[in-house]
């Protein structure tokens, strides 16, 4: 078919296609106005159409970004209105605990202390000898001896008696002092005591100035939540994606513990359901050991919501008090129930898994040996079984974090798209504006030789049209208007030139985005 | 209205309680719904006639691996081929497998103990073998068990030779069945005629597809779990 038609003006291929070249130059020359037209207008339209399309989803963009901002603000005020609630309860439960009676205490505190030190100081001195006695031995010691015999024998026994007195008295009064010394000195650990509970004071007194420090730190960052602080976003942001990935990490930790959870009660879940039945394609023992772990999960989830561990359910959190307990003790109870089952499902599956190994060495012919310690896994199999339905509920506050986290991941990643999207409409849309310029370039290669022809037809006409006018001045204005005429490119650029300035717009016309337009096809 | 509205709220997690438990009635219901017939079937024929007798060990090997891969709901019967083969007295231990595990096991061993029994008290070859009496009571069974998926192992030299009494020239009415021919012995006067071996076999396989039956010769039993896939 092609042969044909290209051997349709003459038998040889080569004359026949330079025919066929001819025809299309001309028609594609002829054409040439409206080609041009065609392909600009494509180009624009394209590009005009993706350009639109870009501020579409910049504006989409843009609410979408302003809403997870929005979310994520709320959001954070929100666990800061927590956070700072939390921290003056506690300062409140520190205040009425530790010092409701403060001042009395200290007081009374004080009082005692004085007390004890004033008298433990005056105990440890040693008294002085009384005067009394002290100037009557020395006026005794004084007394003139008249070598009476009988009045120095008198001298002398008053001495002795004056003495003996002292003595007397001197020895209650030390015993007296030591006796109270004593006390004072059983005393001292009471006073040692009362100190360290001083020093307790002292430090509660500091917790609660670094409770109160804490609560302007985070009273600050909500001031700056509250006021849209691009910080406090982007630190809400970071905090987000942390918790998203820590959330993660564990919910993938206890999707394995699931796992194993389920492989070890699926093959005894069917000597209780059969192992005929099946439901889909799944069997039914498969089924029924899947419905006991979201049981489970369930129930750890009711149980932490109850305890108000985690707000997942509304419903719950609004529940009364007597209300929440009740629903608080079902689902442990559940939850213990469900832990016995599966510990003893879990007995079940190693009784059964032993009894198909004593099968497989009966079927093959081996020996069978018996298995000494055989208690241990079917122990740890029941304790596995009994442990992971408890370990599975705490998949609850995980679960929360990852909900609340994912709101800001899944915003952010839908933002993400929006731009990508946006950029790759303007690069599609710059691309078929240049792609057509390319185009109308090419179609003016294909057709150069009748362009050629053209110009150089226009080029004479204008020199011929030229000639009659600079014919009637005299000769050197002729020569210098011919040396002053542009050579012929420079006189086919120069409606161009022109055609270009009126193509552009005026500073009042021109868009805000006047950048982004695109070349004009006689620009390209 | 303060009263109505604590009421309601009051109510408000009984009701998701008891829309949970609703569902996983529903959801219990479902399990116990009739069983799917997913469940396979297999019948095991053993040729004891004077040629073939020698190989009666083969079916023990058989025997064991069919059991090992059956499991709960699935059917296994194991037969002997002798002079007149369409009897009851012909099988030697059938079983269909119960849903607990616990009970399976149990059964394996019957089954196995009763085919261990007849390896230990066969004493004399039959004279005869009629190959498609077997065939067509290992149809019979694999029928009734309505399972899936119904294979038939012959354990058998394909010869078959008919007491003059027996009238076999009828329909196997195969559909739906995989017949295996396992272990086919070559005769004294395949040695001397190969291309009557093969006549046999294309003779056997061209019957069996006749009747709506699949056909497959395996002779070495090691190849079993590759070529023919139970599960």
């Amino acid at each position: 078919m092609f042969s044909e038609i290209l051997t349709i003006w003459s038998d040889s291929p080569a004359l026949s296609l330079a025919i066929w070249l001819v025809i299309a130059i001309t028609l594609l020359y002829a054409g040439r106005p409206h080609a041009h037209q065609l392909l600009r207008n494509t180009g624009r339209s394209f590009y005009r159409s993706l350009r639109l399309a870009g501020a579409g989803v910049r504006q989409l963009e843009n609410r979408v970004s302003h809403r997870n901002r929005d979310v994520l603000l709320a959001a954070g005020r929100e666990e800061a209105e927590n956070a700072i609630e939390r921290e003056f309860a506690r300062v409140s439960e520190i205040v009425e605990r530790d010092l409701g009676q403060y001042p009395v205490l200290h007081r009374r505190l004080n009082e005692t202390l004085e007390k004890i030190e004033t008298d433990y100081h005056n105990s440890i001195e040693n008294k002085p000898m009384p005067r009394a006695w002290q100037e009557l031995m020395d006026t005794i010691g004084k007394l003139p001896t008249s070598g009476d015999p009988a009045v120095n024998s008198i001298l002398e026994n008053i001495r002795d008696v004056v003495q003996k007195s002292h003595d007397e008295t001197l020895e209650a009064y030390q015993s007296d002092i030591n006796e109270r010394h004593g006390i004072l000195k059983g005393m001292r650990p009471d006073w040692r005591n009362l100190g360290q509970t001083m020093g307790k004071v002292h430090e509660t007194i500091t917790g609660l100035d670094e409770r109160s420090k804490s609560i302007d730190r985070q009273m600050a960052e909500y001031e700056r939540m509250r006021n849209s602080d691009d910080e406090a976003v982007n630190t809400l942001m970071a905090s987000s994606l942390k918790q998203f990935f820590i959330s993660s990490l564990v919910l993938t930790i206890a999707v394995f513990g699931a796992i194993v959870n389920f492989h070890l009660i699926a093959m005894p879940m069917s000597e209780m359901v059969g192992g005929t039945s099946s439901i889909g394609p799944m069997a039914a023992s498969d089924v029924a050991a899947l419905v006991i772990i979201m049981v489970e999960i369930t129930m750890g989830l009711f149980l932490l919501e109850s305890l108000r561990v985690t707000h997942l359910f509304p419903v719950i959190s609004r529940l009364n008090d007597r209300m929440r307990r009740y629903l608080m003790i079902a689902s442990l109870v559940i939850l213990v129930i469900f832990a016995g089952i599966e510990s003893s499902l879990a007995y079940l599956r190693d009784m059964l898994a032993a009894d198909q190994a004593a099968l497989a060495q009966q079927l093959t012919g081996e020996a069978t040996g018996g298995t000494e310690f055989g208690w241990i896994p079917a122990m740890g199999q029941m304790l596995l079984g009994f442990i992971l339905p408890f370990a599975l509920a705490f998949v609850g506050i995980p679960l929360e974090s990852f909900v609340h986290s994912l709101r800001t991941v899944l915003g952010a990643v839908t933002l993400g798209l929006l731009r990508a999207l946006r950029v790759t409409l303007r690069v599609t849309g710059g691309l078929a504006n240049h792609l057509c310029a390319m185009l109308i370039n090419l179609y003016d290669l294909l057709i150069m030789v009748p362009l050629s022809i053209e110009r150089m037809v226009c080029y004479r006409m204008e020199n011929r049209e030229a000639a009659p006018e600079s014919a009637s001045p005299s000769e050197p204005e002729t020569v210098q208007t011919e040396a002053s005429e542009p050579p012929p490119e420079i006189q086919e650029q120069a409606p161009r030139k022109r055609s270009r300035k009126r193509a552009e717009p005026t500073a009042a016309e021109t868009p805000a985005d006047a950048d982004d337009l695109p070349l004009t096809t006689q620009e390209a | 209205m303060s009263r109505t509205a604590t009421t309601f709220r009051n109510r408000a997690a009984p009701r998701g309680l008891r829309l949970a438990l609703a569902a996983l009635l529903s959801l219990f219901l479902i399990g116990c719904s009739e069983a799917a017939s997913n469940n396979r079937a297999v019948f095991v024929l053993l040729d004891i006639s004077n040629g073939y007798a020698q190989e009666r060990e083969k079916v023990q090997q058989l025997s064991a691996y069919l059991l090992s891969e059956l499991g709960a709901g699935d059917s296994l019967a194991v037969a002997f081929i002798d002079n007149s083969s369409f009897t009851e007295r012909n099988i030697i231990a059938q079983t269909t497998f119960d849903a607990r595990p616990s009970v399976v096991g149990q059964q394996k061993r019957a089954v196995l103990g009763k085919v261990q029994s007849f390896m230990e008290g066969f004493e004399t070859p039959s004279y005869h073998s009629d190959i498609t009496g077997g065939i067509l009571l290992g149809r019979d069974y694999l029928h009734g068990t309505n399972a899936e998926r119904q294979h038939l192992f012959v354990l058998s030299d394909l010869h078959e030779d008919l007491p003059p009494e027996l009238n076999r020239d009828m329909a196997l009415d195969l559909a739906g069945i995989r017949v295996v021919a396992l272990n086919v012995l070559r005769q004294r006067g395949d040695n001397n005629d190969p291309a009557a071996y093969h006549e046999r076999l294309a003779s056997w396989k061209a019957r069996v597809e006749e009747d709506g039956g699949r056909w497959q010769v395996i002779n070495e039993l090691e190849r079993l779990p590759r070529r023919v896939a139970l599960r």
